[in-house]
């Protein structure tokens, strides 16, 4: 793969690159330094005096931090999910497929409109349940769907968001990326920037435009979660544990199955594969269907955590995905995955010292700094799966 | 669209003939054909009157002044990606830096949410112009780097930091209280008023509004009886808009006039060049850094002027304006008519304001101001129940009452048709060759 | 066909004119694959050199070092007794050493036309302001108009003026190949590097296109080539140079080569 422009960037001495890779790396140390300097001096409660008025330190609780590391992972695990499809897409099928978030989006609404019918039955209409409490109805602590209340709810829900986002997914492929599979990486880019719109408005016409809660909290708090004395609720307990068997089982998948290895074999070299023998048609297919599954899991998995959804959940989230995907190396479910957790980090822990005015801008502006100066990704470029 | 109709293919196919032998003949009947089409869907909608006229203008005002936006925006892009192939799609991110460095400058120091510099606007469109460049110049280090899929991703993310920041209350403080100007953040920026606007604030615009009020017993030779009372028949509010538009469509036509100086000049063949194989270039002596340095930056300060144009003319800047769907827009424009052809970018801009974006909503009022239905259900499961009993009507309402994201999943629908069916755009695989005279053998001309 | 055939690279009498082009101790690396090892040859004034290798010896990689799209590990090329190694691809096109692809890479969305006149050096209208600014045009129409002239003297004499408004892509590959050769001659080279021109190419355009080199050599210009067909090899290169798995395996002319004992090995079983 190819993404950079081989030989502009050949034709730079590696010296150069490299005295500018060390530069680089100082810095970044440096700026890492500082920032835990600030978070040690804060949570002594020291302040030092710094340049210009500035001051290290401050008050920070220990709390505080917990809570922010927690989240971080919460969130990156959603990210490192969703980004697993999109790294296998990117790599195998050779395009940044821009409508990624959007699945994740319909992943979420399906998946919730079948949960929520399960855990309400008989509670509302049955329309205004499947579509996501659209309209007027009970209340989302009425219906109560939450792990507590209605367990089996949510696992159904799962399961209706990982096969309904692969149907939408396989229908897009069939009628909007097939036809168009040699055309390079942007014309299939273009197509995606399409699909998303028209799947996001297909959501927003179904379900309607409103920002909707979804979860029941009933007895979801546990403060002092097993002693370790943070307050954890038990649907992010949820998310972790599906997250990182699904994550598991993406591993098992692709070491020890056939399908794995060719997948694999196809992410590192297509014209390789073709030649071997792998059907490469129904290797595509089994990308989307894995791939598609994970984003719309993760997309139910996030709405469980956050309680709330709408049409563009998944929209605005794709950027962060994709920097996850990008910091870990594309083509690499791990990398995915590790570059998933980083930006959740960077996302909640930049908090501690930037307003969350710019939380989102720092994600992105690392993903960009990796693309210019690191596109193989933070983890070495290793693109074997 | 007058003339193709109940007529015999042979004139038919003679009048596309003779319209397709110069450009300014395209832009103007596809002006003409999306123009017609308004009038008769306002007139399907409002019946005939004399307030239609208003209606009718109003409609007009609305997609030219939407045309003369995108124009100018597709304009610039296809210098980035339908000249040189650099795939950018943080256009929006570009607009707001026009127009929020054109805030900065020149909104007044007394505004009430936002604060400027209070310079003269001019000051404040150039120094627009000249920021969206030069954010541009930090994108094109990139350009120079990653691939076009990685540089969609880096402008991307660019485009979003910029609204991010835009955004941002924070820094909007920070940068008031030292260098007396910022954003406003979230809650936006008051923007100067149109520099057209004194035009009707004062007696001359008084005296022009003056002349499309007309006393209505003289015309009503042409109309029908409406007893003796003064009509409006174009409002001053769409006259004033119309005048802006105006001061838009001179600046599309100067922009026009620029890039296709480009298009047809050493300059262009080198970009052409470097999209299709930047390493032949290379081989030739072509420095392509400088070119694809060059034309970023101009591409860039051009969308910054667009937003500027658009955005800018509305006395009120919002981050939210500035998210990555109008660069989609723009993108779905440009390839409508067809991206690396000047020409075409105009065209499907045109189509795209006419048919796509104003005309869907238009039909929908048409369909809800004909049709009767009754009212619309607020939810799809009330829209589609009704259907087992064969009743569209329901359904109907509620699509109508719910177009915009019809709309939406169509401009999706038509941007995968168009770039799996048809990627040259709707003018299909044009030759505008990349020379500043005619190539021709012949000696006699130029 | 005046400008470019008539005026053939300056003579000067120093020993670099008589060798544009030096590689020495030349070496490629790929990770751990070592592409060119210690290559080190030179080229004639006036001369049609050949280099030649079974496949994977390393000359395409020699000639992407050369010309600037590969940086070399190790070694250093001259040109006209200039160090050019490290050089950016345009540099080294800009002081008369320009290149044809092995797959012709021509410009594929472009006329013929258009790919020719992009060719020349130090066009004025490739200035932004000149190319738009009214009273600066002028000059840039006026270098066109000469421009436009050579463009169609250079197609009439590769013969391929009758597809002048074709675009690039809808030529055949032989006819591409040509392309690429007449678009390398506008740019006014010192000395032309051709790899593999007769790849693809029916045998009536390969005479043309041999009896192009041919002129072109009468007239004074040096020409590397990589090919496979050896009968082309043999009959118009007055040296050849063999590599080897990345190294030169031979140095001479036809004859010496033909009769080499090494080379014979290295295309073991091929006829030579």
């Amino acid at each position: 793969m190819a993404r950079f422009q081989l030989f502009s960037e050949d034709s730079e001495t590696p010296v150069v690159d490299a005295i500018r890779g060390r530069v680089l790396l100082t810095l970044a140390l440096g700026v890492a330094v500082m920032l835990l300097l600030d978070l040690l001096a804060g949570l002594a409660g020291i302040e030092i005096a710094e340049f210009g008025g500035r001051t290290l330190g401050g008050e920070i609780e220990l709390s505080t931090v917990g809570k922010r590391i927690w989240t971080g992972t919460i969130v990156g695990l959603i990210f490192g999910l969703a980004g697993i499809g999109l790294s296998m897409t990117y790599s195998i099928l050779n395009f940044a497929n821009f409508s990624h978030g959007d699945l994740f989006t319909t992943g979420a609404f399906t998946g919730w409109g079948v949960a929520l019918l399960v855990a309400g039955w008989g509670v509302g209409d049955a329309g205004y349940l499947l579509l996501a409490r659209s309209g007027t109805g009970p209340s989302s602590t009425d219906i109560g769907a939450s792990i507590i209340a209605s367990p089996l709810a949510i696992l159904i829900g799962v399961v209706v968001a990982a096969v309904a986002t692969t149907g939408v997914a396989l229908l897009a492929d069939r009628f909007v990326y097939r036809p168009m599979r040699d055309r390079g990486g942007i014309p299939l880019l273009i197509a995606s920037i399409g699909v998303a719109l028209a799947l996001r408005s297909t959501v927003q016409f179904v379900y309607g435009p409103q920002t909707r809660g979804v979860t029941g909290t009933e007895g979801i708090e546990r403060t002092d979660f097993l002693g370790t004395g943070l307050s954890v609720d038990l649907h992010q307990v949820t998310l972790l544990v599906v997250a990182l068997g699904l994550m598991i089982a993406m591993h098992l998948l692709l070491q020890r199955t056939k399908l794995g290895k060719a997948m694999r074999a196809m992410a590192d070299n297509k014209d390789l594969a073709l030649v071997t023998g792998i059907p490469t048609e129904r290797i595509v297919r089994a990308t989307w269907i894995l791939g598609a599954s994970l984003a719309g899991i993760a997309g139910f998995l996030y709405v469980l955590e956050r309680g709330t959804m709408n049409y563009n959940v998944g929209w605005f989230l794709l950027l962060f995905i994709f920097a996850g995907v990008i910091l870990g190396g594309i083509g690499s479910i791990y990398g995915a995955i590790a570059g998933g957790l980083v930006i959740g980090f960077v996302h909640e822990v930049s908090l501690i010292w930037i307003s969350s005015d710019f939380n989102a801008a720092a994600a992105f502006l690392i993903m960009i700094l990796v693309l210019l100066y690191r596109p193989e990704g933070i983890f070495g470029g290793v693109t074997t799966a | 669209m007058t003339a193709s109709e109940a007529t015999q293919p042979g004139l038919r196919d003679r009048f596309i003939g003779w319209i397709e032998q110069s450009d300014r003949r395209i832009v103007l009947a596809t002006v003409a054909f999306v123009y017609g089409v308004f009038a008769i869907l306002v007139i399907l909608e409002q019946g005939l009157g004399l307030g239609t006229v208003n209606s009718i203008f109003g409609a007009w005002r609305t997609i030219t002044f939407l045309f003369a936006a995108y124009a100018l925006l597709t304009l610039a892009l296809n210098l980035h990606w339908g000249y040189t192939g650099m795939f950018n799609i943080g256009v929006a991110g570009f607009m707001a830096v026009g127009v929020y460095t054109m805030g900065l400058l020149s909104t007044s120091p007394d505004a009430l949410s936002g604060q400027g510099l209070g310079l003269p606007l001019p000051i404040g469109i150039l120094g627009g112009m000249i920021a969206a460049a030069l954010v541009g110049l930090v994108a094109a280090i990139p350009a120079l780097r990653v691939s076009a899929d990685y540089l969609a991703i880096v402008t991307l993310g660019l485009s979003e930091i910029i609204r991010l920041s835009a955004g941002s209350r924070t820094l909007s403080n920070w940068t008031t209280n030292t260098f007396g100007a910022g954003t406003g953040g979230g809650s936006g920026m008051d923007l100067p008023d149109r520099p057209t606007d004194f035009i009707f604030n004062s007696s001359i615009g008084e005296s022009i509004a003056d002349v499309f009020t007309v006393d209505v017993p003289r015309i009503d030779m042409l109309l029908f009886e409406f007893g003796n009372r003064e009509v409006t028949l174009i409002s001053s509010s769409i006259l004033s808009d119309f005048v802006w538009t105006f001061v838009m469509l001179l600046v599309l036509a100067g922009v026009y006039w620029m890039v296709r100086r480009i298009g047809y000049s050493p300059f262009g063949r080198v970009l052409k060049a470097i999209r299709e194989d930047e390493l032949v270039a290379q081989s030739l002596g072509k420095d392509t850094r400088r070119f694809k340095i060059k034309v970023f930056m101009l591409g860039c300060a051009l969308m910054g002027l667009a937003g500027i144009l658009w955005q800018g003319s509305q006395g009120f800047a919002n981050p939210n304006s500035y998210r990555p769907v109008v660069t989609f827009y723009a993108f779905i424009a440009l390839i409508i008519g067809g991206s690396g052809s000047n020409t075409g970018s105009v065209v499907g801009s045109i189509l795209f304001v006419g048919l796509l974006f104003e005309g869907p909503r238009q039909v929908g009022a048409i369909i809800s101001a004909r049709l009767n239905l009754a009212d619309a259900p607020g939810t799809f499961d009330g829209a589609v129940a009704p259907l087992a009993q064969l009743d569209v009507t329901p359904f109907l309402a509620y699509a109508v009452d719910n177009i915009a994201p019809l709309q939406f999943v169509l401009l999706g629908v038509v941007l995968i048709i168009i770039i799996q069916k048809r990627p040259d755009g709707v003018l299909g695989d044009r030759t505008e060759t990349a020379a500043a005279i005619d190539l021709h053998k012949e000696e006699t001309n130029e | 066909m005046s400008d470019a055939t008539t005026t053939p690279p300056a003579e000067t009498t120093t020993e670099t004119a008589a060798t544009p082009l030096r590689v020495e101790g030349l070496e490629k690396r790929f990770g751990g694959i070592v592409a060119v090892d210690d290559a080190s040859f030179d080229v004639k004034a006036g001369t049609v050199t050949g280099l030649i290798g079974p496949n994977g010896a390393g000359k395409s990689t020699t000639f992407n070092c050369i010309t600037g799209a590969l940086t070399p590990t190790d070694g250093e090329v001259y040109f006209q007794g200039e160090k050019i190694t490290g050089m950016r691809p345009e540099q080294i096109a800009n002081r008369g050493l320009v290149r044809t692809f092995q797959i012709a890479r021509a410009l594929s969305e472009m006329t013929v036309l258009e790919n020719l006149m992009l060719a020349p050096k130090a066009q004025q209208g490739e200035k932004l302001w000149r190319s738009v600014v009214p009273g600066a045009r002028q000059g840039v129409v006026d270098q066109e108009t000469e421009l436009r002239e050579r463009v169609w003297e250079t197609l009439e004499f590769f013969e391929i003026d009758h597809l002048a408004y074709e675009k690039a892509e809808n030529l055949s590959g032989g006819q591409q190949k040509l392309l690429e050769m007449s678009r390398a001659m506008m740019t006014e080279p010192e000395m032309l590097l051709l790899d593999e021109p007769m790849a693809g190419v029916n045998p009536t355009l390969e005479d043309k296109l041999l009896d192009r080199i041919h002129s072109l050599r009468e007239d004074g210009y040096t020409f590397l080539l990589v090919e496979h067909d050896m009968d082309v090899i043999m009959e118009e290169c007055e040296r050849v140079i063999v590599m080897h798995q990345g190294s030169i395996l031979a140095d001479g002319n036809p004859d010496e080569i033909r009769d080499n004992e090494q080379v014979i090995e290295a295309y073991l079983g091929e006829d030579i």
